[in-house]
């Protein structure tokens, strides 16, 4: 069974491979397709032909798109992203920063709400047709149709400006402590943990029902096993596979897809990297970030595909 | 006067030759200085101030020729000099040059103060001023006033601290461009500006592109010292944030405030300074293609536009009425006996009637990067209706406006801050053969008139081209100005020291070396 796994394993690894090659030359494809670029943007109003032309020259612009796309190539696979074009600075220094903090609002917001959605789910599938369940579901329902921005905008004029209980920007600079990075993390963290809990909890009820519906827990239930056994240790291992699936999707977006908590909270981000850079047309930025989002998708994709076959495999003895 | 406040440095001999007021400059300031003293009692030294500007990305430059927008002038003003500084009339003043004379308005004289140091210590030499306006003309620098500096033939050394700059012709306003923020001086040979190093009155320590700027006072300022310890700047782009971020106590000053928040803000305390910049949001019409290549159809559309409505709804009152010429009525060379342009419907529906453009298809492009320019296209299209025309209506994204529709296309919506001098004004946005010549209007005439203005020194004789000028402008060319904005910013009420600034926003963005905080702990 290892061997089986192993393989299947490296199968998974080979098609996220394949899908990297294939994001490479899209990402390239595309930012080289963007109408204008960083000459136009540094002069902006003041640009003039003779101008732009000038800095677009000094700046190697003008080289045909296949030279820089093997410029392009030829540097990551050295593992150096090169220097923005805007700034001249190293792009892992400008992206490192802002990195470790979308990783770290990403890391608080899945610690809260993955096990707030496992918890949820969980009890709206045992409660099933409650009146428990018909009002968490709702509740959920109204959650994901709220935009985030009035969520966010919200929560600001009440904790901050109201009761200035939590700063209104999320800075990440006043944080020296665990109370001081609950105070300024809470409400970023809370806005976008009330979206992906929302979410991720309306997916592992219907994967659980799913499985609740199948005749060897109609047994189980006959037999008299206690519903929260039946549910952790009978349905839970048996849905584990869909449960992951839906948790690795809606995580996969807190790095790159929250530019609105990102811009209400003024926290610098790889999002709002991403958008000054397009807007700017700083190309090697844009395609580093591309390229990180990418990764860091197929990477909890493929995890979650892993994780699913694996426990399909050992829970085959039902 | 007391000392302090007034960031113009007081009076000195002065020569001659000098062409420019240094003594009125002064008088206003200590003018001004009395209203502010009285009302807002002692300045204090000390504290700590966190200022919001509206624009903040990783295209965020302490590179003096790079600044592009107000957040980028803070920077700037706060960590560097200019040779000439523009008071609160925009009239230039001596800053680090101590003198700056000429007898034909062609050949400058630069006489640098002695013993200024940048903040790593190295003292001003003509070499860093040669060097730091020279490099506007290298592409590569990529400088806003890349087409400024070719005014400038020549840039040499003719001594330790003196300097000479050769024009291609006479300018008599040409302090007033040493005055702007993007010939601020750096020193000899600066390539990195990860960091500033400047002469300024706050030395930079710490600069993040998109997130951060701190600063703290400059012990050995040549000037006057700034009363703050320690500035911390940031942008918050987002309207509704950026002035959250004011109601809860996180930053003390905000940018570009909301008309349409004034009235909460009043009432909760806070103080609002109006800055009446010469800004203005106009449409071009390009007069080298239809429709406006018929002079009957830009007299219709100039007809059209309701100023008094711009004014009042689209700004909520917070601008002035112009009329179609670039000179704000607060200018001293302005035009005041030029007739109004005024909302007239039948005069517009027949001149536009007598264009035969009726049945084309004609399409206003704006953005809502050109301030307010939608909601003045709409206002246009209503218009139109109700004198028989269809206009169409173009919204472009942000997103390469200004590159890809802003006078590239027929009638499209652009946005020009105040330049520091009439000449300016003129020569980069009407002359000729000017790159940024909106509606594309020649008139040779105009050019004559500009060359001799520059070289003329009788200031009486120069209003008056300068008068008929705005009236060639008026009637000629295709740019339609309905209205010029007054600038808003907003602040907790600790702010003191504030006041209105003709040159930009923000005591013509320059507001870190003059304000203070009237809860500072007092420092020696």
């Amino acid at each position: 069974m290892n061997r089986g796994l192993g393989r299947l394993v490296l199968g998974r690894l080979g098609a996220s491979a394949f899908s990297l090659v294939f994001v490479i030359v899209a990402i390239f494809t595309i930012t080289a397709a963007l109408p204008g670029d960083v000459a136009d943007t540094l002069l902006g109003q003041g640009a003039t032909a003779g101008a732009t032309a000038a800095l677009r020259h000094a700046m190697g612009l003008d080289q045909p798109a296949w030279l820089r796309f093997w410029h392009w190539l030829d540097s990551m696979l050295h593992a150096d992203p090169g220097r923005s074009l805007l700034t001249g600075r190293p792009v892992a220094e400008l992206i490192g920063l802002r990195l470790y903090n979308s990783l770290l609002l990403a890391g608080a917001t899945a610690a809260v709400s993955v096990p707030a959605s496992l918890a949820l789910g969980l009890a709206c599938t045992m409660r099933q047709g409650s009146r428990f369940d018909r009002f968490v579901t709702t509740a959920l329902l109204g959650v994901v149709s709220v935009p985030v921005f009035l969520l966010a905008t919200v929560a600001v004029f009440v904790f901050a400006v109201q009761f200035r209980v939590a700063p209104a920007l999320a800075d990440i600079n006043a944080v020296h402590s665990v109370w001081q990075f609950i105070r300024v993390f809470f409400m970023p963290v809370i806005t976008l943990a009330g979206a992906t809990t929302a979410q991720m909890s309306r997916m592992i009820r219907a994967c659980m029902i799913d499985v609740f519906s199948a005749p060897w827990i109609e047994m189980a239930v006959l037999k008299g096993v206690p519903p929260v056994r039946i549910v952790l240790f009978h349905a839970l291992p048996n849905a584990i596979g869909p449960v992951v699936n839906a948790i690795a999707l809606s995580l996969s977006s807190l790095l790159g897809g929250v530019v609105v908590v990102e811009t209400v909270f003024n926290y610098p981000g790889m999002a709002g990297l991403m958008v000054d850079s397009v807007a700017a047309r700083d190309v090697p930025v844009v395609q580093c970030c591309a390229l990180i989002f990418c990764v860091a998708y197929l990477f909890l994709t493929t995890l979650a595909d892993v994780v699913a076959v694996a426990s399909t495999r050992r829970g085959g003895s039902h | 006067m007391a000392p302090g406040i007034a960031a113009i440095p007081s009076a000195r001999r002065l020569s001659r030759r000098e062409v420019f007021g240094i003594a009125a400059g002064a008088g206003a300031a200590s003018a001004l200085f009395g209203r502010a003293a009285r009302a807002a009692g002692a300045p204090v030294r000390g504290g700590h101030l966190r200022f919001a500007g509206l624009t903040g990305s990783t295209a965020d430059t302490l590179d003096p020729a790079r600044m592009s927008v107000a957040s980028d002038y803070v920077r700037g003003k706060s960590f560097y000099d200019g040779l000439m500084a523009l008071d609160d009339r925009m009239i230039p003043q001596p800053a680090l040059a101590e003198r700056l004379e000429s007898d034909d308005f062609q050949t400058w004289h630069v006489t640098l103060r002695r013993d200024v140091a940048f903040h790593d210590g190295a003292t001003l030499t003509a070499a860093d001023v040669v060097y730091s306006l020279n490099r506007h003309k290298d592409p590569a620098v990529a400088s806003q006033q890349w087409m400024a500096a070719q005014e400038m033939s020549r840039v040499r050394a003719t001594g330790p601290l003196t300097v000479e700059i050769e024009l291609v012709g006479p300018n008599v306003d040409f302090p007033s461009l040493l005055g702007m923020d993007n010939f601020a001086i750096i020193r000899d040979g600066t390539k990195d500006f990860s960091t500033a190093n400047g002469t300024g009155p706050f030395v930079c320590t710490g600069f993040q592109p998109g997130i951060r700027t701190t600063g703290r006072r400059n012990a050995g300022f040549w000037g006057v010292p700034a009363w703050l310890d320690t500035i911390d700047l940031i942008a918050i782009a987002d309207d509704m944030s950026r002035h959250d971020a004011l109601l809860s106590g996180d930053v003390d000053i905000i940018a570009s405030a909301n008309p349409r928040l004034v009235r909460m803000l009043r009432a909760r305390g806070f103080g609002l300074m109006e800055s009446p910049v010469g800004t203005y949001t106009d449409l071009a019409i390009r007069l080298d293609q239809m429709p406006g290549s018929s002079a009957d159809f830009v007299t219709g559309i100039k007809y059209l536009f309701d100023r008094e409505q711009v004014r009042d709804s689209v700004f909520l009152g917070y601008a002035r009425i112009g009329n179609d010429h670039p000179i704000p009525p607060e200018d001293p060379n302005y035009a005041a006996d030029l007739p109004q342009t005024m909302h007239d419907p039948d005069r517009a529906r027949f001149h536009l009637k007598k264009s035969g453009m009726g049945g084309r298809d004609l399409e206003l492009f704006c953005s809502p990067t050109a301030l307010a320019s939608v909601d003045i296209a709409v206002l246009l299209q209503y218009a139109a209706e109700r004198a028989g025309m269809a206009l169409g209506i173009r919204r472009m994204p942000v997103d390469g406006y200004w590159s890809q529709y802003w006078m590239k296309t027929p009638m499209s919506f652009g946005n020009t801050n105040a330049r520091p001098s009439t000449d300016m004004t003129f020569a980069l946005s009407f002359g000729s053969r000017a790159p940024l010549n909106e509606s594309r209007w020649r008139d040779p005439r105009f050019d004559a008139l500009l060359l001799q203005a520059r070289a003329e020194r009788n200031e009486g004789v120069r209003r008056r081209i300068y008068h008929d000028m705005q009236a060639m402008i008026r009637d000629g060319s295709g740019v339609c100005i309905p209205a010029f904005t007054t600038s808003l910013d907003a602040f907790d009420p600790k702010v003191r020291g504030l006041r209105p600034n003709r040159a930009g926003q923000l005591m013509g963005y320059g507001f870190t070396r003059s304000v203070w905080l009237d809860n500072a702990v007092g420092h020696p």
